[in-house]
């Protein structure tokens, strides 16, 4: 896109996406409905690419949303947009060895990132798989057990969330540039950009993606009022959404609500560019496998299990 | 040149004239559209909840029939091979029926996306310039300017043509031929693009296989030409356009070879799948066994083999091949084949089990259904006009020695 379009001297403010835009704007105002073509409507539908919004334009984006969401939800609705922080590349580990399905970080998640409760979404899937059965083989899962108690012994649980991979399917399909990767590794998604075509949750490997099928629904009293553009902000009907590794905490030093639910530590979160960080430790003390590594997909998402042996570093 | 547009459009009227049998058929196919538009209003009001589709299958009949219907649009070209290549004569003067046949197709492939996106307001971020199209990148992307190119390729041939016509002079072959010729690499890109659309989702190995794009090709021969055979004889019986038998028994002749290659890629991939009994060869299994009792597809796919098969079989014998009735039959098994192979046939069992191995029975709801029956409709109506608006011109230029 060109950024520095010469003007007429004499001209207003005016570049040619703008005047498309404008152009376009007729046309919209001819074929909607008068009652629909009030101010808010017709800023939301000529918002820009999240990515393309210099810091002065998120900001009005940003003031417009908490003013809807706040009258929405009938309380004060914060909206961030904290940008990554410098020399962080956030990676994630799970060690199934010690993962006992309660599923914690399933409803932390849906709290604290505002998912629809109904329709339900959750962006974890817990799977409960057979002792003994083969990793790959995810047929043998299963996601909606229901037992009196975990765990249930001849079982072990296998969390599956976005899996922030470094060469993401996902963002490589959007047609609209509606998702992408950000510095800090975090895979986002611009909820007002996503036309909603789902092309990224056929080419998800990890059926990480959820779509908003209904309107969401979050009732005001439970909605976490600390929100982040790109993460936990309440979603519009035909949007897609995800994990974000709480992109509204984490960029501000927190660790994810599922880390901090998880009751038996074994969810581990940290900076994958610093070599003393809990998640660099964590992936030198156990062994370390990905999901579907022969997608070539390099998740940042490690799953652990067993301690690494003395023996297999000779003897140190 | 004033006057020739004028002349040229004169001809629009025509679209709304027309005896009480014309009104009738417009009528029904209006209120079929009326009622999808009714299930369509449902669906932008509550969302694409009131469809069958979930996270675990995410498209679903709308895609399908999209996939089908690019498969269609080939049928134009596969027209214009033999007419103007081979100097094929009577092949040559129903070229512009294929062609109407092309842009409509594509204008019910472009409905059936918007039907299925979520956020149909918001479908201009996908344009080039004003909005930000993921290209080269997205096939969907790649998709969206072979289609639109296609469309406007088939467009300026038909009105290029048409319009020399109603100026009562023939249309002269060294401005048609190159945008002719030009549309061949064209249809043969719409159905690679779409092919690659899902060919390039290595998370669903159903899809993410090589034989995909040959595939889609060898089947669009058969179901685009197919439904083109139906409808010259609706139109020589009840236009009393003059179309040869030669054109319809070359062109049948051309479909056999192409059902047949289609058969045997069908064949390849599941000799393959099944031979190396693979953990990827789930959704194949489950599309023609079904798994652990989930075998929704299964009657289906069965239905399509079966029909593929003898229509096939019909189509070598020469004597079925020449002889109206069994034509006519075999060609409506094979378009319903085809448009079960290559629609939910494609599309669901790629999603199915999903890539976490659950297994989610996708059938289309009511809603889903109109709407899809809704673009149908409207996709016969455009066809009926633009043949009206045409006939009157092409059947003027009868005497023409191009």
């Amino acid at each position: 896109m060109i950024k520095n379009t010469r003007k007429h001297p004499a001209a207003i403010d005016l570049d040619r996406r703008t005047f498309l835009k404008g152009a376009a704007l007729g046309a919209a105002a001819m074929a909607l409905p008068p009652a629909d073509a009030d101010a808010g409507f017709l800023e939301s539908f000529f918002q820009k690419h999240f990515r393309e919004m210099s810091d002065e334009e998120i900001k009005k984006v940003i003031d417009r949303l908490e003013k809807d969401y706040s009258k929405q939800f009938s309380k004060e609705v914060k909206v961030k947009a904290t940008k990554p922080m410098e020399n962080v590349v956030f990676g994630y580990g799970l060690d199934i060895g010690r993962c006992i399905g309660c599923r914690k970080c399933v409803q932390a998640c849906v709290e604290e990132n505002n998912q629809s409760r109904d329709p339900q979404i959750q962006w974890i899937s817990v799977l409960k798989m057979k002792k003994g059965a083969k990793m790959a083989d995810f047929q043998t899962a299963d996601k909606y057990y229901q037992p009196e108690q975990v765990p249930e012994p001849g079982y072990f649980y296998l969390p599956v969330q976005c899996q922030q991979c470094e060469d993401p399917p996902c963002v490589k399909v959007c047609p609209t540039k509606a998702t992408w990767k950000e510095k800090d590794g975090i895979v986002v998604i611009d909820y007002n950009w996503c036309i909603g075509c789902r092309y990224c949750m056929a080419a998800c490997p990890y059926g990480a993606r959820r779509f908003n099928w209904g309107t969401p629904n979050v009732p005001a009293e439970q909605l976490n009022p600390n929100t982040h553009y790109l993460g936990n902000r309440p979603r519009p009907k035909g949007s897609v959404e995800k994990c974000t590794f709480c992109i509204q905490r984490t960029r501000e030093g927190r660790y994810p609500a599922c880390v901090e639910a998880c009751p038996v530590g074994a969810r581990k979160f940290g900076n994958l560019a610093d070599p003393n960080s809990e998640i660099r430790k964590a992936m030198e003390h156990f062994r370390v496998f990905r999901l579907k590594e022969d997608l070539n997909t390099k998740p940042q998402f490690f799953y652990f299990f067993g301690v690494k042996s003395n023996r297999a570093e000779g003897g140190k | 040149m004033t006057t020739a547009l004028i002349n040229f459009f004169k001809d629009i009227t025509n679209i709304f004239k027309g005896g009480p049998k014309y009104y009738m058929l417009m009528g029904i196919l209006g209120a079929i559209l009326a009622v999808g538009l009714g299930a369509y209003y449902l669906q932008v009001d509550r969302g694409l909840i009131i469809t069958a589709m979930r996270d675990q299958v995410a498209w679903g009949f709308y895609i399908a029939n999209f996939t089908f219907l690019v498969g269609v649009a080939a049928a134009a070209v596969l027209l214009v091979i033999p007419a103007y290549l081979y100097k094929f004569k009577p092949i040559k003067e129903v070229v512009l029926f294929g062609e109407i046949m092309a842009v409509t197709a594509i204008i019910m492939c472009l409905l059936f996306i918007m039907v299925d996106v979520g956020r149909p307001l918001f479908v201009w971020h996908m344009l080039p310039v004003i909005g930000t199209i993921n290209f080269p990148a997205s096939l969907l992307g790649w998709d969206f300017f072979v289609l639109n190119g296609y469309l406007a390729v088939n467009l300026a041939a038909l009105g290029y043509a048409l319009f020399c016509y109603s100026q009562g002079k023939p249309y002269s072959l060294k401005i048609l031929l190159p945008i002719v010729i030009f549309s061949i690499p064209m249809a043969f890109s719409i159905h690679t693009v779409t092919a690659f659309l899902y060919g390039a989702v290595k998370a669903r190995p159903f899809w993410n296989v090589s034989i995909l794009g040959p595939r889609f090709l060898a089947s669009a021969f058969c179901s685009g030409p197919a439904l083109m055979l139906l409808v010259f004889q609706a139109l020589r019986k009840y236009e009393k356009v003059d179309i040869e038998d030669k054109a319809i028994f070359k062109i049948s002749e051309i479909i056999t070879y192409a059902l047949g290659i289609n058969l045997f890629f069908l064949f390849v991939e599941i000799f393959t799948d099944f031979y190396s009994h693979t953990l990827n060869g789930a959704s194949m299994h489950y599309l023609f066994f079904g798994i652990d009792g989930k075998t929704n597809l299964v009657p289906f796919i069965w239905t399509a083999v079966v029909l593929n098969l003898a229509a096939f079989a019909i189509m070598l014998t020469p004597k079925y091949r020449y002889n109206y009735k069994t034509l006519n039959i075999a060609l409506v098994m094979m378009i319903i084949g085809v448009y079960i192979e290559k629609g939910m046939g494609l599309v669901i069992p790629g999603q199915t089990p999903d890539p976490l191995g659950e297994i989610y029975e996708y059938m289309p709801t009511t809603p889903e259904m109109l709407i899809s029956i809704a673009i149908w409709a409207l996709g016969a109506m455009i066809f009926i006009a633009l043949t009206k608006f045409a006939l009157p011109k092409i059947k003027a230029a009868k005497n023409f020695d191009h």
